[in-house]
């Protein structure tokens, strides 16, 4: 960290050394930042100071004799003297740690925080040899399940707030508190109310001592025995940088790393506990081909790449290069991405791909709106306008920052959604949209008119973001689209924030693999003469999106169908067409980790490398491209996505000029507008990563895109139908959570809740099953009234397995009405 | 001898079986102080109080009305707390204020509310103190309805509501800012001052003005009466009266209203109107001058006068006016223990040396007493005490947020130092003490000269 | 086992009315609980989170904090028996064994019929009346031992019922703000600086308004 400007520090002494500190710094930060480490136990700088544990006591003078302050409460102040180590201060602290210590039992060999912990460090370091304690400790049950995931000693414990401060300030689920009192004093959830946050992991690693520890790691492996490098998660798109710790080619857990403009450390359970995935026995480890009775096999590389080319080869020469399309690459390294796309535009030819399933955004919006940080997004004092997007469910650990800009920072939270939220609560304005006609409300607000004045107040803030995303996918995007259009007519500097959600996702928009667009932010039009020097060829003609894709599969017009570790029949919202699609295309190819619902209708399955296996890039809902890093061989002969798409171009007689992750990331600086400048180098400077798009391309580069919109119209309410709004869960029934043991079970399929008033206006019995129809298809759900759901709508929630809401959705229409029976 | 006949100021009503309601108090000339505040500005009122050096009652002993003034300007609101949870061991005045007197106190708080601009108020009662409770209610009900609480008091623009609020037992809530914590729905949990002086932070983080009932209590008296009536009672720095309680071994045990600063101890414990002597005729071995906090005090501290500083300087404190008398019966070792067991039980657990320190010298002092004593754990007694007051010195250097785990410490250096013969009894031979205690009371005997000058 | 019942629900909401943040109603309200159930049950304290808009949880931490609050059933008599310093050395530790011996109970129980539980408690602000004690809050001074067999037979048989209410019951008489009186909360988010500081009050018409 730079030191701070001359006229702006604060001058103090800290064991006679005069030391530069920060205006507003605390004594043990402007300390630590010199060299000095006064020792702590609750203090944790991403939490406000509580000055409980006493361990960081020093001895100050603020001109009226030395006193003992507790260097963590402590704002330094001009000509403050501070003594870190004088007899008093020593007393002190040795006494405290002697104070820590007579409870605490001496079962440091059996504890998973042994060799990690601050209290045995400073024990060991400083403390005395034996105890002078003769007296019983306190006793507890030993450990107690807290959470699905968290067990707590209670003996270990030297309640320091960190976990119980974290759980209500950081997270805002204060399920576990502060107990009884005194020498009985424990930490503690309220009976048959566990800690069932989706954060809960965090106060295991926040925990000083080994009172906290997760079950998915306990007695796993010592810290002595791992190994450990820095990564990104990419099991969301917020891209929280983690260290990943393994031995012997195991991975054993995540912890989150403070970077400070993305995940503070802090990180989502999902992410945590969701390493169990990369050494899953369901992974694929050969490929597979699918045999005349339907079965699908083993095989070796070779036959089953051999049969692949054969298939796309087949396919070019009987329809050309749109015969060919690509679904999914979303989970892909920015390096593998932009290998997949280098392989479809400029080998095969077709600009047939899209890395969404319906279920995103459109890419030219995404790539052409002015981008926030998460830092711009959470600025003090600024305004977040959030559509169709819930964080907390989506994007968990920004609704974490999101929190903190809210709770600490005076920054205003404007909502409007289809139904509350997590931020509903902390939001200043928290707005019903109607399904499919968000726009409209975003015209309302901008014209500002009686109730709405305030709120179109709050959107006039210099500091204007908008977290735009895909809440439900029971409409189409398109009014979304037409409300960021209206904002960024009525307020010019809005920036926006991606709500999308999906792992690499926005990587691959940024590299091309979305019909009508080259890598860098590019169009076909405006990236072909560039990108036909580079690669040879680019597609003629913008191709098709993922409907376009399986409709025109469904109707034979796909001879090959690439599935890019993408699930249609779970993520595309229309799950009819999807199955239509998947029928329809000739030979589908799928390129997967894990054999997924999609995968029945695969004729040939490739097995990929997945995170932790592999090394690269990704890049967040920012544009921020951070590394990420091989920890573990991937299972069996799985290889890397890039590396697959080199094989299929050498069958298909090209060569994609890519040896490895380093060699795909040169070229794409070096040919992407976006990307230029962010060399290896320069990401390697930067752990905190490097965002796309902010460093001046140099002339010759084909411009980037910038954004516009359509006009939407958007239906008129049909008063005898309820428009259908899904919601998503954190812990939903994906491929990654179904195949993660700790957290298969903490995923629960939902009920179709509707407003009671509607229900009883429809004559449907607010219990029991109830039929639910839309033009596409019928479900039976369970029901469940809920007040909070606006009148005229029904929520269900998306992919908790069946009934599921895809089934109801039709992908070509903008909304999608719905009728209930009760069922008999 | 220094029985003075200054008049009664906060216990004028003791005596009177209706003292607690209305048509008594208003009878006795009770709201005329109120009266006579609002026919003053806010800032004359402030001026008075301080004019009167009215000392704050609850253990602190800072003054009312420069504490007033530490309030930020123009932050607003402000509130009025009154700390009516007296625990401290010993003490008991603020209970018979509030059950016997319970109109004075509300025409207290309504003189601090006008002087300081608070907005609204909140009476905190002790939980264990049901009729206390119950006499507050009731003078509530009555002053709102007779108009002396609420809106535009008197046709006046001062509005002020007093809301009654008690506690569920819990001695730290006695700390100004543990009581905060508590008003506001959570465990009464010292914050750290600074940055939480409730002048400046305190309920819902807005500036706080929390005074003892005793403190309150005054202020009729002083607006009816004038800060020069109250300044020409008592001495130097402790002006007015004071209400002590002296328990223990005197052959009156009781609640004495005494001119403050210019009456001794030998007058509270010996003269016939008040304590009239130890009991049986037995010689006096130590007494307590201000709660279970307080180091003790010795014979040769008699003559000291009842007066804040020269109390301090000796190194104790006159606390809550709680004076606990120990005849040479005594054992002094199951005292401590007892005063040691009090803190231990009441620590709330946020720090770690009271926390983990004050029920380790509990378990201490429990196993001394239970024969299985060491000579070594005398040392360790006190180096334990050193850890949680570090140096043992006073005013103390403490831990700790606040005083609480300093104050167990009290007790065990005063009774190691003074009566070590007897903890050696129950440990059974001679016990070694390097531990350096430097604080006066805390070395034995010890003639303060002012006391000797006055005898 | 209980949540609030109606009136007390009633009263529970005129409690919160009085605080500019309702979380300060916590204690107020255990205590009403306490008062309904004769202690703090599980579903009161869910019951009272949802009241003051927090988590079980938090209403836990608070309620756990205080010794007055009983989260499993006492006696209906709760016997307060003070041994801190100044009842000590006047006899409070030997009542308290009296009253073990008497009543066939440790302190920190509760007799079989459930009438009565005894608890050795710190100082109540009795100081100068030692011995003494408090039966459901309500003090006895200067207590003998053939006193206090004489309270708890009384209360045995059915006497002092006007005396000593049921444990739970701390106040009989109620606060009650009348509405046309009421100066209203302070809200801490920001009120502006009372007229009577700027402008100060006009002198105070002789003798007590109406």
């Amino acid at each position: 960290m730079p030191e701070a400007p001359a006229e702006t520090a604060v001058a103090i002494t800290v064991n006679g050394k005069a030391i530069a500190a920060r205006p507003g710094e605390l004594v043990i930060d402007a300390a630590e930042r010199n060299g000095v480490y006064i020792p702590r136990f609750c203090y944790h700088h991403r939490m406000e100071p509580v000055g409980m544990c006493r361990m960081c006591l020093v001895e100050v003078d603020t001109g009226r004799g030395m006193a003992l302050q507790p260097s963590c409460m402590l704002t330094v102040a001009p000509d403050m003297v501070v003594e870190t180590e004088s007899p008093v201060a020593k007393k002190a602290q040795d006494g405290i740690l002697e104070f820590l210590l007579i409870n605490h039992p001496l079962d440091c060999p059996v504890c998973d925080k042994g060799g990690e912990c601050p209290l045995q460090d400073h024990t060991v370091a400083f403390g005395p040899g034996e105890s002078r304690f003769v007296e019983e400790k306190r006793h507890y049950e030993k450990p107690i399940s807290i959470s699905e995931n968290v067990y707590l000693d209670r003996e270990r414990c030297i309640l320091c707030d960190r976990c119980t401060r974290f759980a209500k300030d950081v997270a805002g689920d204060t399920l576990i508190h502060f107990q009884d009192r005194g020498n009985g004093t424990q930490i503690n959830t309220f009976p048959d109310h566990p800690f069932a946050s989706y954060f809960s992991g965090n106060t295991v690693q926040i925990c000083p001592v080994g009172a906290l520890t997760a079950k998915p790691y306990r007695f796993k492996a010592r810290p002595w025995d791992l190994d450990v490098v820095e990564s990104t998660c990419t099991d969301c798109a917020v891209g929280c940088r983690i260290v990943i710790d393994g031995s012997r080619n195991e991975v054993l857990r995540y912890a989150g790393v403070d970077s400070d403009p993305v995940n503070w450390s802090w990180l989502c359970d999902k992410g945590r506990f969701g390493f169990e995935k990369v050494g899953a026995d369901a992974r694929l480890s050969a490929p597979l081909v699918k045999e005349t009775n339907g079965d699908l096999v083993e095989t070796r590389w070779a036959d089953a790449l051999t049969q692949a080319a054969r298939a796309i080869k087949a396919g070019l020469d009987k329809n050309g290069p749109g015969g060919t399309a690509i679904i999914g690459g979303a989970h892909l390294t920015n390096e593998s991405a932009y290998a997949w796309a280098k392989l479809a535009k400029g080998v095969i030819g077709t600009d047939n791909v899209d890395a969404q399933l319906g279920d995103g955004l459109p890419a030219a919006m995404v790539a052409g709106m002015a981008r926030a940080t998460i830092d711009e997004a959470c600025v003090a004092g600024g305004t977040l306008l959030v559509i169709g997007s819930d964080p907390k469910d989506e994007l968990a650990v920004l609704f974490l920052r999101i929190r903190d800009a809210v709770t600490l920072h005076k920054t205003t939270v404007v909502e409007l959604s289809p139904r509350a939220t997590s931020l509903s609560e902390i939001a200043a304005h928290s707005l019903r949209s109607v399904p499919g006609a968000v726009h409209e409300l975003v015209n309302q607000i901008i014209a500002g008119e009686g109730d709405l004045a305030p709120v179109r107040a709050a959107l006039a803030n210099d500091h204007l973001t908008v977290l735009l995303g895909r809440g439900s996918m029971a409409e189409s995007a398109e009014a979304t689209v037409a409300a960021a259009a209206a904002l960024l007519a009525a307020f010019p500097n809005v920036k926006f924030l991606s709500g999308l959600r999906r792992a690499n996702v926005h990587g691959a928009l940024d590299l091309g693999l979305t019909p009508g667009f080259l890598p860098g932010r590019v169009t076909l039009d405006d990236g072909r003469a560039w990108f036909t020097e580079a690669w040879d060829t680019v597609p003629a003609e913008p191709g098709l999106d993922a409907a376009g894709i399986l409709a025109a599969a469904a109707d034979g017009r796909i001879d090959t169908l690439i599935l890019l570790g993408a699930d249609p029949l779970a993520d595309f919202p229309d799950r009819e067409l999807a199955t239509r699609g998947l029928k329809g295309a000739r030979t589908v190819i799928a390129v997967e980790t894990l054999l997924n619902s999609s995968s029945a209708f695969a004729h040939i399955v490739l097995p990929a490398a997945g995170a932790a296996e592999v090394d690269g890039t990704t890049t967040n809902i920012e544009g921020r491209v951070s590394t990420v890093r091989q920890k573990v061989t991937p299972p069996g002969t799985a290889r890397p996505d890039w590396m697959i798409a080199a094989e299929l171009a050498f069958r298909l007689g090209a060569d994609l000029n890519i040896t490895d992750a380093a060699s795909a990331w040169a070229e794409i600086e070096r040919l992407s507008a976006a990307h230029a400048g962010m060399t290896a180098e320069a990401l390697g400077n930067e752990p905190d990563g490097l965002i796309v798009g902010r460093t001046e391309p140099d002339v010759e580069r084909p411009a980037m895109v910038s954004f516009s919109a359509p006009a939407f119209e958007a239906p008129a309410v049909d008063a005898y139908s309820l428009r259908l709004v899904t919601t998503r869960r954190l812990y939903d029934q994906g491929t990654l959570v179904s195949h993660s043991p700790s957290l298969a079970g903490l995923a629960v399929s939902g009920s179709l809740l509707a407003n009671p008033t509607d229900l009883d206006r429809l004559g449907v019995a607010p219990s029991g099953n109830v039929k639910v129809s839309s033009p596409r298809g019928a479900i039976t759900a369970a029901v469940e009234p809920d007040a909070t759901v606006p009148p005229g709508t029904v929520v269900l929630a998306w992919n908790q397995g069946d009934p599921s809401p895809n089934a109801l959705i039709d992908a070509a229409a903008p909304v999608t009405e719905v009728r209930l029976e009760t069922t008999s | 001898m220094a029985v003075t006949d200054a008049p009664k100021i906060t216990s004028s009503r003791f005596d009177l079986a209706d003292g607690h309601t209305i048509e008594r108090y208003v009878a006795t000339g009770g709201y005329q102080g109120l009266k006579a505040a609002l026919a003053k500005s806010p800032s004359g009122v402030v001026d008075e109080v301080k004019s009167a050096s009215l000392l704050g009652r609850g253990g602190a002993g800072f003054p009312a009305g420069v504490k007033w003034g530490f309030c930020p300007p123009g932050v607003f609101p402000r509130y009025l707390v009154v700390n009516g949870d007296e625990s401290e061991p010993g003490t008991y005045k603020d209970r018979l204020l509030m059950e016997k007197d319970p109109h004075q106190l509300i025409e207290g708080v309504l003189i601090g509310c006008y002087a300081v601009g608070c907005s609204q108020a909140f009476l905190y009662v002790r939980g264990e103190m049901a009729l206390a409770q119950e006499r507050i209610a009731q003078a509530l009900n009555d002053a709102y309805a007779a108009g002396h609480i609420g809106k535009n008091i008197y046709g006046t623009e001062f509005s002020v509501d007093i809301v009654l609020h008690w506690g569920a037992g819990a001695y730290i809530v006695g700390e100004e800012t543990a009581l905060i914590e508590s008003l506001e729905g959570n465990r009464g949990m010292p914050r750290l001052k600074p940055p939480f002086f409730p002048a400046a932070k305190g309920l819902y983080l807005q500036p706080t003005i929390v005074n003892n009932v005793e403190t309150l209590a005054n202020l009729p008296w002083i607006m009816s009466n004038g800060a020069a009536a109250f300044a020409a009672l008592g001495a130097e720095n402790s002006k007015g009266t004071r209400i002590f309680a002296v328990s223990g071994h005197v052959k009156n045990p009781g609640v004495y209203e005494v001119e403050f600063g210019v009456t001794t101890f030998r007058d509270l414990l010996y003269a016939p109107v008040y304590g009239g002597g130890i009991r049986h005729d037995r010689e006096l071995k130590a007494f307590i001058p201000g709660g279970a906090s307080a180091p003790w005090l010795y014979p040769e501290h008699l003559d000291v006068p009842l007066e804040a500083a020269t109390v301090g300087k000796l190194g104790t404190m006159l606390g809550s006016g709680a004076v606990v008398v120990f005849d040479e019966q005594t054992d002094m070792v199951k005292a401590c223990h007892r005063l040691v067991r009090f803190f231990a039980r009441e620590s709330c657990g946020k720090c770690t040396p009271c926390r983990e320190g004050t029920s380790w010298l509990e378990k201490i002092l429990e196993r001394i007493i239970d024969g299985l004593g060491r000579p070594e754990d005398l040392d360790l007694l006190l180096d334990i005490c050193d850890n949680i007051s570090v140096g043992m010195n006073w005013p103390p250097r403490q831990t700790t947020i606040c005083p609480l785990g300093q104050s167990a410490t009290s007790p065990i250096a005063s009774a190691v130092m003074r009566f070590r013969d007897e903890f050696e009894a129950y440990l059974g031979g001679p016990a070694e003490i390097t531990v350096q205690v430097k604080g006066p009371a805390f070395v034995g005997p010890y003639v303060h000269e002012e006391a000797t000058a006055d005898a | 086992m209980a949540r609030l019942d109606d009136t007390n629900l009633a009263t529970a909401k005129e409690i919160i009315s009085r605080y500019p943040r309702i979380k300060s109603a916590t204690i107020p309200l255990l205590h009403l609980a306490q008062e309904q159930d004769g202690y703090v049950a599980t579903d009161a304290m869910e019951h009272i989170a949802e009241l003051t808009n927090t988590t079980p949880a938090q209403v836990l931490g608070t309620c756990s904090f205080y010794e007055m609050f009983k989260r499993e059933p006492v006696g209906k008599y709760l016997v307060n028996i003070c041994t801190n310093i100044s009842c000590q050395i006047m006899g409070g530790e030997e009542l308290l064994h009296h009253a073990e011996e008497s009543l066939g109970i440790k302190g920190g129980s509760t007799t079989a019929d459930g009438l009565f539980t005894i608890e050795d408690v710190e100082c109540i602000a009795a100081c100068t009346e030692a011995p003494c004690l408090q039966i459901n809050y309500r003090y006895f001074h200067k207590i003998s031992n053939d006193q206090f067999d004489e309270v708890i037979a009384d209360l045995r048989s059915g006497g002092r019922t006007d005396e000593i209410p049921p444990h739970g019951t701390l106040a009989r008489i109620r606060q009650h703000i009348p509405a046309d009186r009421a100066a209203g909360n302070a809200d801490p988010a920001g009120i502006p600086e009372p007229i009577w500081l700027s402008a100060p009050a006009t002198a105070p018409p002789e003798g007590e308004k109406a």
